[in-house]
This record gives C-alpha cells, sequence and structure tokens, in this order.
C-alpha cells in the first residue's frame, strides 16, 4: 500500500517542460534533476516535498515532449506516486516502464485537498483520503505493468 | 470487419491476422532512431544491467540533434557518451555535426522512413514519419533502451480518429494552419492516446513535405502518432532516396475509427497559436496587436527547405522590424547546403535575418535565441509551453513560415496575405 501526502495541483495539461524544463536536460542524473522538480509550476515544490508524498493532478498530467527525465525529477525528489484525473500517454508509459506508480481516476482532482493524507491500494484500485474520509475507486493497470514493476523495470523484465 | 493502416501495421509486425484497438501486442521494431537528449541515458541503463547489446545494428540510425554543436560541458558529456556508444557497437549509421540535424528532418530524407514500417525515438515527435505511411511514435529512455536491446516494444493498439479535409487551401494558407486549427478544434488531449489519420483532398493536394508539418504536430492533440495513407507521392518521396522494398498498407472502405472528423479547408485562414498552448490558435488578422521581440524559423516542423523558401519569398527586398530579431534555422545539412545553393542565405542575411547551423537549438529552450523575461517569440516550432524558450515569462506564438516572416518584417503578428 502508498501512504503519502497531497501535493494538488488542479490544473489540466501540466507539461514535462513544467516538470523538468528543458534547460536541464544537459544531465540524466536524478539527483540533479530533482533539485529541480515542478519548478517552472511550484518553485516551492522542491522545498516542500518529503519522500513517500503524492501529486494529484488535473487532465493530461505529463503532455509534451518524451522526456523520462520527468519521472526521475519526481522519484529523485520522493515523490511516491501520481494520482491524476488523466495522463497523457509518453508520461503514462514511462511511469509503468520504470515502475513508478501511477493512478488514473478521473474526478480525483477535485476530492483531495493539499496536506491530505492519502492511502492507495494500486492492485485493488482504491484510494483512500484518510483526511476527508472518502474512498475513490480507479482502474488497476493491467497485469504486464505489475509484472514490470516486480522486476523492477521494463528493462529487467525483458533481459535475456 | 476492416482494418485501418495502423492497425494493419501492427498486427503484421507482431505476427497476428488481426489487431483491434486496445489489444496488447509485441512488435516488431525496423527503425530505432537514437539522439542525443534520451539516447544517453537508455545506453548507461543497458550498460548498469549489463544488457550493453543492439539488437541489429543496422536498423539503428543516431542522430545528435538537440545540444549539438555541443552548447555547454554537461551537453558535449551527453554527445561524448552517445559517440562512444556508437563505435563500440560498430554502429555505421550516425550523422556527425556537418551532416547532421533535426532527427525528424534527416530520417525521411534519407531514406530511413518506408511506408508500412514501424519506427520509434525517444522523443515525442516522432510521430512525424507517419507522413510516409509507417506507424512512427515517440517513447521515452526506457522504451528506448529496451528497442535498442531487443527490436520490440508493447503498445495498446490506438483507436483512431479519422480526419477529413476538404476543400482546398486557401492562397496564403499553409500544411501548418490546418494543423493548427485541427488542434484548436479538439484540444490539447484531443486525440489521447489514439492515432490520428489524415485524409481528403487537401492531403492528396499538399506536398510530402508539407504533410510532414501535420503529422508533426500529432502529439500536440495528445495522440500516439499521425499517419496518412501513402500515395503516388509518397512513393516517389521514397523511391527518389531507398532501393529497400517495403509494404503499402492503406486502410480498408470499412475500416473502423472512433471518430471522423470533416475539415472545410477552404474557410481556413492564417493562424497563430497563442501562449501556452498549440491549442489556443487565433486569426492572424485578429492578432495585429502583439509586438514581437524575435522570429524563429525552423524546427522538425517548419524547417525545410520548402518553408525557407515561403519564408525567403516575403523576406526578399524587404527588412526585419527596427526592434526585431530573427533567426533561421535549417533543419538539416542537406536542407541548409540546398538553401545556400538557392541563394536564400543571401536573401535572409540582406534582410537582416541570422541563419544558424541545424540543429534543435531555441526550438525547446536550448540555445541559439533563448528568450529573455517579458519578451515574445513568433516561432514555426510545435510547442508554447511555458518556458518551451527561455525563461518561464517568455511568450510563444506558433505560426506558419509565411506568417512567421511576415511578422519579423513588420514587427508584430501580421497575416502574411500582406505580403504576397
Ligand atoms: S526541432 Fe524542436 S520539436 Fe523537433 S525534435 Fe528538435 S526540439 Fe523537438
Amino acid at each position: 500500500m502508498i501512504k503519502g501526502r497531497a501535493h494538488v495541483y488542479t490544473r489540466e495539461h501540466i507539461n514535462t517542460d513544467e516538470i523538468i524544463p528543458a534547460r536541464y536536460l544537459n544531465t540524466d542524473d536524478e539527483a540533479e534533476l530533482a533539485q529541480h522538480a515542478m519548478e517552472d509550476i511550484d518553485h516551492e515544490f522542491i522545498k516542500k516535498v518529503k519522500p513517500g508524498d503524492i501529486i494529484v493532478a488535473g487532465n493530461d498530467f505529463g503532455c509534451g515532449s518524451s522526456r523520462e527525465h520527468a519521472i526521475w525529477a519526481l522519484r529523485g525528489a520522493g515523490v511516491g506516486c501520481v494520482a491524476a484525473d488523466s495522463f497523457a500517454r509518453i508520461f503514462y508509459r514511462n511511469a509503468v516502464n520504470n515502475g513508478f506508480p501511477v493512478v488514473e481516476c478521473n474526478g480525483i482532482s477535485n476530492l483531495v485537498r493539499n496536506g491530505d493524507e492519502l492511502e492507495i491500494e494500486l492492485q485493488k484500485g482504491i484510494l483512500i483520503n484518510r483526511t476527508s474520509g472518502k474512498e475513490l475507486r480507479f482502474v488497476p493497470l493491467p497485469d504486464f505493468a505489475f509484472k514490470i514493476a516486480e522486476a523492477g523495470g521494463l528493462l529487467q523484465s525483458i533481459k535475456k | 470487419m476492416g482494418m485501418n493502416i495502423t492497425e494493419k501495421i501492427l498486427a503484421a509486425h507482431s505476427g497476428r491476422p488481426a489487431v483491434q484497438p486496445g489489444e496488447l501486442v509485441n512488435a516488431r521494431l525496423d527503425i530505432v532512431m537514437c539522439h542525443d537528449v534520451t539516447a544517453p541515458p537508455a545506453i548507461s541503463m543497458l550498460q548498469k544491467l549489463g544488457m550493453d547489446s543492439v539488437f541489429d545494428p543496422e536498423k539503428i540510425i543516431v542522430v545528435p540533434d538537440h545540444f549539438v554543436p555541443n552548447k555547454d560541458i554537461k551537453s558535449a558529456e551527453l554527445a561524448k557518451r552517445l559517440r562512444e556508444w556508437v563505435r563500440k557497437h560498430a554502429i555505421k549509421n550516425y550523422y556527425e555535426i556537418g551532416e547532421n540535424g533535426v532527427c525528424h528532418a534527416v530520417l525521411p530524407e534519407d531514406g530511413w522512413v518506408l511506408p508500412g514500417r514501424t519506427v520509434v525515438c525517444g522523443d515525442s515527435h516522432t510521430c512525424t514519419h507517419g507522413a510516409l505511411g509507417a506507424f512512427s511514435t515517440g517513447i521515452g529512455s526506457t522504451d528506448l533502451a529496451a528497442a535498442i536491446y531487443s527490436g520490440e516494444l508493447w503498445f495498446k493498439v490506438p483507436e483512431t480518429i479519422k480526419f477529413v479535409l476538404n476543400g482546398t487551401l486557401p492562397w496564403g494558407v499553409y500544411s501548418k494552419d490546418v494543423i493548427l486549427e485541427i488542434i484548436s478544434r479538439i484540444g490539447v488531449d484531443g486525440a489521447l492516446y489514439k492515432a490520428m489519420e489524415f485524409t481528403g483532398p487537401v492531403i492528396d493536394e499538399l506536398s510530402v513535405e508539407a504533410r510532414f508539418t501535420i503529422t508533426n504536430m500529432a502529439i500536440e492533440a495528445g495522440a500516439k502518432s499521425g499517419i496518412i495513407n501513402p500515395d503516388k507521392k509518397t512513393i516517389d518521396y521514397v523511391r527518389a532516396r531507398s532501393d529497400e522494398d517495403f509494404t503499402v498498407y492503406t486502410s480498408d472502405p470499412d475500416a473502423v475509427f472512433s471518430e471522423v472528423i470533416e475539415i472545410d479547408c477552404s474557410a481556413l485562414e492564417p493562424m497563430v497559436a497563442f501562449p501556452h498552448l498549440p491549442a489556443n490558435g487565433r486569426k492572424a488578422k485578429d492578432s495585429r496587436d502583439v509586438k514581437i521581440d524575435q522570429v524563429y524559423i525552423g524546427s522538425c516542423t517548419n524547417g525545410r527547405i520548402e518553408d525557407l523558401r515561403i519564408a525567403a519569398d516575403i523576406f526578399r527586398g524587404r527588412k526585419v522590424a527596427e526592434n526585431t530579431r530573427c533567426i533561421v534555422v535549417p533543419a538539416s545539412t542537406k536542407i541548409w547546403r540546398q538553401a545556400m545553393k538557392e541563394g536564400l542565405f543571401d536573401i535572409f542575411s540582406d534582410a537582416r535575418c541570422v541563419v544558424s547551423a541545424p540543429t534543435c537549438g531555441a526550438c525547446l529552450g536550448g540555445y541559439m535565441g533563448i528568450l529573455a523575461s517579458g519578451e515574445k517569440c513568433v516561432s514555426t516550432t510545435n510547442r508554447n509551453f511555458v518556458g518551451r524558450m527561455g525563461s518561464p515569462e517568455s511568450e510563444v506564438y506558433l505560426a506558419s513560415p509565411a506568417t512567421a516572416a511576415a511578422t519579423a518584417v513588420t514587427g508584430h503578428i501580421t497575416d502574411p496575405r500582406e505580403f504576397m
């Protein structure tokens, strides 16, 4: 089970340029990228975020560039999961390939407030907001995504 | 039940007689392209996991483009890692500076993309290559690593939206205006997870180069891919560049689409997408009050020779406005040479534009034309997100090369028909 405190960004179409601006793409070092996570949407994010925290966002989170640096920056900053109304395709795919937890749950951005304590059961498709007491259901990822996560990532899962 | 072109290509590459939207398939890859931002991390992952091999060095094409010629020490290190890996695995198809360019310009230009092929690259604008009737999609670095290692990838077969582009394009209106109109209609997630298939008399009339501009921006509507059924123009284009065999797939008359959207292109006018989304399209003629500091003509969207000719036609005998600057970035070395031979550089220089080496440059806020806070730029690129070309307080307006050139001349957003 994933537990964490929510950082809510209700805006739609938060793109990978905002999650990790291109001016930092001259490195792929996760710790370095993490210093700039979410920088162009929330300068304070990196000061506020604690290990295991959960980002909650609106529609189409992670749209734009295919840079996996977006996942690495968030993971490096300690983000434990992103839950959004919907995700952009490549961001979602990158998350699956990294075994990085993502929850697609339409309506979530309206039902969670900054600082709420969330509990997520990925395989069961249940998200409980401990602060408000509300419970949400979502369609869990397909089995193969969990197999990738168990192996430690896509590459580990295909290694011959 | 019939299949559309995307389903046919995915079926043929996953050894199945047929596929349906939603199905997960493992597809064989014909071309795996690598560039200097997303490939080095992929290579490091493979090396760390003891998987440092390539499935077929002939099918891997390496085109550094984002930060080359290197913009700083860190980007030089990325390019170096890429080069060392290329040498180690004896990958022949490597484009060093002097013959490189934006990967999505180089790949079709050199005959790597053929109808019916599957093409992936660690870059979201890989959807460009669908203009030649290939299935082509952007992936991240882990996917790229898996593709390099195994030559296959998992895909969910997408649903397809069919766009029927009716009528004829009015004078002064280009394929860029068409795709800005489409994205403005359906929104930046209007085709999320889906394929966009472009058909109709307007597509038939467009040159292959102009078609790339349309498929290039499919990702700006959230799509997995953009695709155009091959016709005689496609075949002539690829035959001039490759002797290899290929299979032409086209959508069956009874193919299934999740939606069919018809657009009357005869009514279109030059468009400008306002900050900070490609879907914020407005008419150029209604946007005259926006003063512009910089004009950028280039990128995988509109940095091809036809684009440069269109811009040069407007610049001929005119000058860039006093408080405006203009950067022209030919998308590849071949385009750069061609433009030079045709005397376009003279026209640009006489007009007080600077011409850069082929690179992604400022398109993604790398270098060669970064914007300061408060500055506004009209750009022929594909994305105008916050901070895309520099300061998070700068603004990017997307437009065709004609609109961009006309804007450079007046210093404010300008309908190019005023100069034609
Ligand atoms: S030109 Fe711009 S959009 Fe095209 S690949 Fe380069 S950075 Fe990406």
